[in-house]
Parts: structure tokens; sequence; C-alpha cells
């Protein structure tokens, strides 16, 4: 897929009608994410109960992949338990790192999957990859609930 | 001369799906001549230069001397031995704010004095010796379109100031700065002035002695030389009263077990095996550069913004940096799209063989004072033309598009 189809089919959506931004009122977590060379900037926000993750929403601004990205991510990992959003992370990581090419494997990322592209695409990459890698280190940290 | 004939000598641009190279404010390309005066180094002149005592060691050191002599005539410098060879811009400003302090007292209740349009290599290395010393910061403000006033100028730069530091060229605007104006104030304070000229050097012929600057920085890479060679020229006794910055290798001219003596200006600031290579190629381009002529580049650049910023400012939701006059852009021309990150600007022209700059431009200062988070920027040299600003303006007319607005 080229760059602009990439756009066109699900970027500019997610992009432009992010589902998930909007300023959380008592998150459990608030953690920020920044890509200090292109000014991508990121706050995430979650919610978790029993180890769920129940809500979780983002603010900032950045580059449309980065931004849409995020959106895709979110939607990805609500409802999951925290260890599921954590293999999820390792799954869109290893897409874009271009260690897991299979289809079959992407599929449980929903929309996240189209952005393999990005994996040809190396200046992009950590466009991609910021709001999984905040992701990641919320998760990774020793939060009770 | 023409462009389509400077374009040949251009590797890049003889090739059939040569990009539109929008990015010379980065780094210029290189033209053949240059690359064949550094491989004629190394192929026929080889041996670390100020050292060997034979035939080939001498040659090479001749070569290297020579290149000090061309690059010195090419800025107006009155003697060769004010040339310091260095990497690039940002080796030859840290050189002088690591050395500045054994030749002029700066302390507290001084000022350094910088513009906020400043790149981070002109910025940085103050920061660090105003924290060091005790000085104050103190930052020339533009108007909106890069213009420093007289009045900023004589508001800033007063009886505490030690030292001043700005861009001959913004890296950003593109604007050429007051700098006569701000070196004179300077001087009428006894401060020293620092130019930065990485922006400069290509686009206009520049004299260091007629301007007075005490200190002129500027890369090789900007202007068709190799990287990784930089050039610091400073007064004499100037150079005379600085430490050097590196110890090592060619710079002593005595040592002892506890001490040592250093060579001459240049040498003592040159630690080490020299880019004797780099130099070689600088020392060409600065002779292709001035084969070609100031004024067919300036006619040249001069003719593509205009046409550019013509063709720019009819695009829905753009907006331009700078100054409406395309004389004062000196090739480069800073902007946004509404709603559309410069990353994604910079993504979707690539995607159609164009090559342009987006993000803070290492002057993330700047970018603050314009109340923007990055820009997109695009930069020309005297070998593009109007046809790859029609392609770039093609492109750029369809972003909002490709962005779904």
């Amino acid at each position: 897929m080229e760059l602009k189809d990439l756009y066109r089919e699900i970027v500019n959506d997610h992009n432009i009608n992010p589902v998930h931004k909007y300023e959380m009122d008592m998150p459990d977590i608030v953690l920020r994410g920044v890509n200090p060379s292109c000014g991508d900037d990121i706050n995430l926000m979650v919610k978790i109960k029993d180890g769920i993750i129940t809500e979780a929403s983002y603010m900032g601004c950045g580059c449309a992949i980065s931004q849409a990205s995020v959106d895709m991510m979110l939607d990805n990992v609500t409802g999951l338990t925290k260890e599921e959003a954590l293999a999820r992370a390792d799954i869109f990581l290893g897409m874009i790192e271009g260690k897991i090419i299979d289809d079959k494997e992407l599929e449980v990322l929903d929309d996240a999957m189209y952005l393999k592209e990005i994996s040809h695409m190396p200046a992009r990459v950590k466009c991609a990859v910021l709001g999984w890698r905040t992701l990641k280190k919320i998760l990774s940290e020793d939060i009770p609930g | 001369m023409n462009t389509m004939d400077f374009r040949k000598d251009f590797a890049l641009f003889r090739s059939s799906n040569a990009p539109v190279y929008f990015d010379n404010s980065a780094t210029t390309q290189r033209p053949d001549c240059v690359i064949e005066a550094v491989a004629d180094f190394y192929r026929n002149s080889n041996a670390n230069p100020l050292r060997g005592l034979y035939d080939l060691a001498l040659k090479a050191t001749e070569k290297y001397e020579d290149a000090r002599k061309t690059v010195a005539s090419f800025i107006g410098a009155k003697n060769p031995s004010q040339i310091v060879f260095t990497r690039n811009t940002t080796e030859s400003l840290n050189l002088v704010s690591e050395s500045i302090s054994s030749a002029v007292k700066i302390g507290e209740g001084d000022d350094i004095v910088v513009t906020v349009s400043e790149h981070h290599s002109n910025l940085l290395p103050w920061q660090r010796l105003a924290k060091r010393t005790g000085a104050k910061l103190v930052f020339m403000e533009p108007d909106m379109t890069g213009l420093i006033s007289d009045e900023e100028i004589r508001s800033k730069i007063t009886e505490r100031t030690k030292l001043v530091a700005a861009a001959h060229v913004s890296n950003v605007w593109g604007r050429v700065n007051p700098i006569e104006k701000i070196i004179k104030r300077a001087h009428s304070f006894g401060a020293v002035a620092v130019i930065d000229g990485a922006q400069a050097v290509a686009h206009m012929k520049v004299d260091v002695s007629s301007l007075d600057c005490d200190l002129y920085a500027f890369s090789g890479h900007k202007m068709l030389a190799p990287m990784g060679i930089g050039v610091l020229y400073g007064k004499a006794e100037l150079l005379e009263r600085m430490e050097p910055f590196m110890l090592g290798g060619e710079m002593i001219e005595y040592v002892t077990r506890e001490d040592a003596t250093y060579a001459e200006v240049p040498h003592k600031f040159e630690a080490g095996t020299v880019n004797a290579g780099g130099a070689a190629g600088l020392a060409r381009a600065c002779a292709y550069i001035s084969d070609t002529g100031f004024d067919f580049i300036r006619t040249q650049e001069t003719e593509l913004t205009s046409y550019l910023i013509g063709k720019m400012n009819s695009i829905r939701g753009i907006e331009l940096y700078g100054s409406k006059d395309p004389d004062e852009h000196n090739g480069i021309i800073s902007f946004n799209i509404k709603d559309c990150h410069p990353h994604d600007v910079a993504s979707i022209l690539n995607e159609d063989g164009i090559c342009v700059r987006a993000g803070h431009h290492c002057a993330q200062p700047l970018m603050q004072f314009m109340g923007i988070g990055s820009c997109v920027r695009a930069s020309v040299y005297a070998y593009n033309t109007l046809e790859e600003a029609d392609r770039f303006v093609k492109c750029l007319k369809n972003v909002r598009k490709v962005l779904g607005y």
C-alpha cells in the first residue's frame, strides 16, 4: 500500500474523527509520551479496574500517523486485561519492526494492522509506535487495580 | 552559465529519476570536481600532513595549507593563519565557547547576547557558557518577518555585553540579520561578535574583513564541499589569546612530562590528524562557487524563490513564514499547511520524490517564539529549476486532500 492510500483508507479517519481523544475524568494513570525530534506529544489516560482496562483516552498533538495510531490502539485494548494489552503491544511492535508479517497473527490488532506498511517507512516508525511504547510503559509499572 | 550547465556537474541531477532536492539548507549536493579533488588528495598526495619529513608528506601539507589560502581569500580573510579547520559550524562555535574565557573575561553581571532565531548550535554553547560563568543570556527578538530592529539591537547590546552571537542568515526565516549593526554595536562596548555563517557562505559574497566580525563559523557541506570539514575564522589577536580547545598531536611547540607550549595559530586549534582531503574538497568548492559567480547564484535563487512564493501563496490553508520579499529568503521558504503536521507533509512530498525538511529545524526557541511546534522548510539552490518548483507546488496542492481535508 502506498502512503497516500494508507492515509486515505485508515489514518485520516482516526486522525480527524478520533473516538478516544478527550480529557478523562479521574484517570487511574496518566503518562506522557514524546518524540522530541518530531514534536509528537501525547498524554495517555487509563482507568484500570480488577486488572482490566475499562476506559482509555488521549490528548496531544503530532503528525496524523502518531495520533491515528494512538486512537486505533485505544480501540483495540479497551476491555483487555493488562497482560493481554501488553501482548497486543508486542504484536504491534513486532509488526512495525518487520518481525511479525503473517496477517493471521496481526488480525487481533483490528485497524492497527493496516499500519503494517509503516515497517517499510523508517522515517515514520517512531510516529506509529509512540502510543504503544507509552502504553507498554504504563502497563509494565506495578500499579494496583 | 545557465542552470542546465550548472546541474550537469552534479551526479544526482544527471540520473533520469532524480528527486526534487529542496533541502539545500540541510546540506547541498557536491559537484564532480569537489568529489574529484577529495579523491585526488587521497590518490596522489596522501600522507599525514604537517608531520613527515619526506616529499609525499610535504605535498600533503602543501595541499592542506593551500586549501587554507583558498578559503581565506574566498571569505576575505587577510591572512590564511586566521582560518582554523574544524569539522563543521557546530564544532567551530563550540571551540569558541570553550576557549573564549581565556581571552575575554566573562562573569556575573555580564551579558551574552544571542538572537531567538539561532540554530541550537549557536545557542546551547552560549547557554552553557552563561551557566558556567554566571553571565546572563539575553535574547534579541525579531519581528514576525524575521527582522531585528535597530531598537532591539540598541536595547539588548549594552555596556554589560561581553559577547554577541548571531546567525548571518537564519536557517528558518532565511533572512539576513543586520550583522554589521550588531557587530558595530558590540564593538562599541568592547564585546566580541561571533557570527554563524552556515546559511550564508554558499549564497552571497562574505567578506569577514569588511564585516569586522571577531569570529565567523561555517560548514563545508552547506556550500558544495564534503561533510566533515568546517571553518572558524578569527581575528589574529583574538585567536592568539584563545587557549586551544583540544589537546594532542601536532598542536604543540614543546612538551615535557609536566607541561607544554602550544603551536602557533591556527595549528594550536587543530589537534590530531587533520581532514586534509576535506580541506582540499572545500578549497575546490570555493573555487567552483567563485567561477560560477554569486551574481548567477543569487539571480537563480531569487527567481526560484519568487516563483515558489507566488505559487505557494495560492495554496489553500498555507502559511508562509518570513519576509514577503523573495530576495530576503536566501533560498529558504518555511511554511505550514493548516491542519497538516509537517511530518505528514514531508512524507507525502517524499512519495512524489520531493525532498524537504520538516520539524523544528534545531531552533526550538524560535518555534516557540513563532507560536508553532514545527514547520516544513523547502530550501533551493542555484541548480534547482522552475520545473522542479512546479512539481513541488503540484504535490503541495494535493496535501490537504491526501490527509482527508
